[in-house]
């Protein structure tokens, strides 16, 4: 059963580029559309997000105690950072995500081979569709919470909240492209809770949502910025909207993300045609 | 009759370790992450000596119950988050006409042995930062320590239960329950006293959190409450985690009585 599938990925896109980019936009509006209809989660998911706010808040007012800079933010870059943070966690989304190894599991994924569009491209576009619902439905509201119960620091730099959303848009694309590759490892273990388990372990720390990773010593920094590309989901964008480094080492942070997308979407494109390659449909 | 629950228990756990690899990697991660919420209580206390006017011992002590009896807790009943699951696909119907107790059904049918690689991690956990934080030990404590995660995790099974419970009236809002059963294993990790008043209330006394780990923590380290609780207080915990399960019940019970399938 694998020869009529076993290289659908080689078919050749149209090769007109506005046909491709309007085919994009139009499965990115598709992503959004499906996430908006789930409005009592949205919901919850606010009130949630909201407690969680309080309560890491307060654990990093705790350490600002006697004028201490831990990690050398002071207590309104670190409110900012908390609220700010709990709203893009649902926009990055580095969470669990099975849907692809669900459909390699059940053999629904043939379907998306064949159609005449990279799987990774679509998924990208849903993906990105569901993050633009999560900024209007999940982030805005802590945000404001947040400024209402806190004092939170305003970016003052006039370039700092384009760079930021720049930033958010590809840390959310680093989420999904390693979220795409441990569902590809489902093409190999036809279960891919495990790696799914590792990454939900891995973004969960080493992308600074436990905490601030500056809180590390130094060498563990230099090591996760520059030896992964956890950093860039979560603690970069963040960064760069309470402008914690200085205005090099701002940007120099976002070109670091721009630097991961082009080594990792690449490599999981090749990951891809190797799964493809070895498919043998389920159930067949 | 325990023998149809413990007949469900073994087939998922033969099924749960059908796929080798996938669950090994699964069971680490799960005992790996017990290790990962230590080693945050570390780094905190890396960049500031005191939080909240505890020191690491104390801190320790509070993180390592809290962790433990929620571990405990989840092993035991987490999966019931997955109510709500049951409730939109109307797959409950399933399990409300079959000749057993629905509860204790879909425990044993969700079981996921996977998180007993969390609770051994973290009963280890316990045990070293008993030994580093070494207390005097006198009758009274150890009878503490021997209270404390038990009745902590009947107080989070009950927090598991109630959350699951809102799936009964709005599908979708599971998110919810997660406020309270993880945020509530966040918010007993960590002193009370740096709360705000409303959050310490409703958390800490309200849900009665801070009796898992902040009270019994400073009963077992001999340090006197700043917020002016008497000694007492953490002796509470099993009148507190057995109101708990008389909500959570009858909540369940209500829920219950209120589902009327899918339709479809």
């Amino acid at each position: 059963m694998t020869f009529a599938f076993a290289r659908p990925l080689r078919v050749d896109h149209p090769p007109d580029r506005r046909a491709r980019l309007y085919r994009f936009g139009a499965l990115v509006g598709a992503g959004f559309r499906r996430w908006s209809t789930y409005r009592q989660a949205a919901l919850a998911g606010l009130f949630t997000n909201t407690v969680f706010g309080v309560m890491i808040y307060s654990l990093m007012r705790a350490l600002t105690e006697d004028g201490r800079r831990p990690g050398g933010y002071d207590a309104a870059q670190l409110a900012t950072y908390v609220w700010v943070g709990q709203g893009i966690l649902s926009v990055v989304h580095a969470w669990t995500w099975n849907e692809l190894a669900d459909r390699v599991r059940s053999g629904d994924v043939t379907a998306d081979l064949l159609r005449p569009i990279d799987p990774f491209e679509a998924f990208l576009a849903a993906d990105l569709g569901r993050a633009a619902y999560a900024v209007l439905a999940r982030m805005l509201v802590p945000v404001l919470a947040g400024a209402l119960m806190f004092t939170m620091y305003i970016p003052q730099r006039p370039y700092t909240i384009p760079l930021f959303v720049l930033s958010l848009i590809l840390g959310t694309v680093l989420s999904f492209t390693l979220r795409y590759l441990v569902n590809l490892g489902a093409f190999w273990l036809l279960d891919a809770r495990g790696l799914g388990a590792v990454w939900l372990l891995a973004s969960g720390v080493f992308a600074g949502t436990f905490f601030p990773l500056r809180f590390l010593p130094d060498w563990a920094q230099v090591v996760l910025w520059f030896g992964t590309p956890f950093p860039g989901l979560f603690q970069i964008p963040l960064d760069v909207v309470v402008e914690r480094p200085g205005p090099a080492q701002q940007i120099g942070s976002v070109v670091l993300q721009l630097v991961w997308v082009a080594i990792l979407v690449p490599l999981v494109l090749r990951v891809q045609r190797a799964a493809t390659d070895k498919l043998v449909i389920q159930g067949g | 009759m325990s023998r149809a629950y413990g007949r469900l228990v073994q087939a998922q756990i033969r099924s749960q370790t059908q796929y080798r690899t996938s669950f090994g990697v699964d069971v680490a991660s799960c005992a790996l992450s017990t290790l990962v919420e230590a080693a945050v209580v570390l780094v905190v206390f890396r960049v500031s000596p005191t939080v909240g006017g505890f020191g690491l011992r104390e801190v320790l002590v509070m993180s390592a119950l809290a962790v433990f009896a929620f571990d405990l807790a989840d092993l035991l009943v987490g999966n019931i988050e997955r109510l709500s699951l049951y409730v939109r696909k109307g797959m409950l119907d399933a399990i409300l006409v079959r000749p057993l107790r629905v509860l204790p059904q879909l425990l044993a049918t969700d079981f996921a042995l996977r998180r007993i690689g969390r609770v051994a991690q973290s009963s280890v956990l316990l045990a070293v930062v008993l030994v580093y934080a070494a207390p005097h030990w006198t009758p009274a404590r150890v009878l503490m320590l021997v209270l404390t995660p038990i009745a902590g995790c009947a107080l989070f099974a009950a927090v598991f239960v109630t959350g699951a419970c809102v799936a009964f009236w709005f599908v979708e809002s599971g998110e919810i329950a997660n406020a309270f059963t993880y945020g509530g294993k966040e918010f007993a990790r960590y002193p009370a006293t740096i709360y705000p008043g409303l959050l310490r209330r409703v958390f800490g006394y309200g849900v009665g959190l801070a009796l898992v780990g902040y009270h019994p923590a400073l009963f077992l380290t001999g340090h006197a409450d700043p917020l002016g609780g008497p000694d007492w207080l953490a002796w509470l915990s099993p009148a507190v985690a057995a109101f708990a399960w008389l909500i959570a019940l009858l909540m369940w019970r209500t829920g219950i009585r209120h589902y009327r399938s899918t339709g479809s």
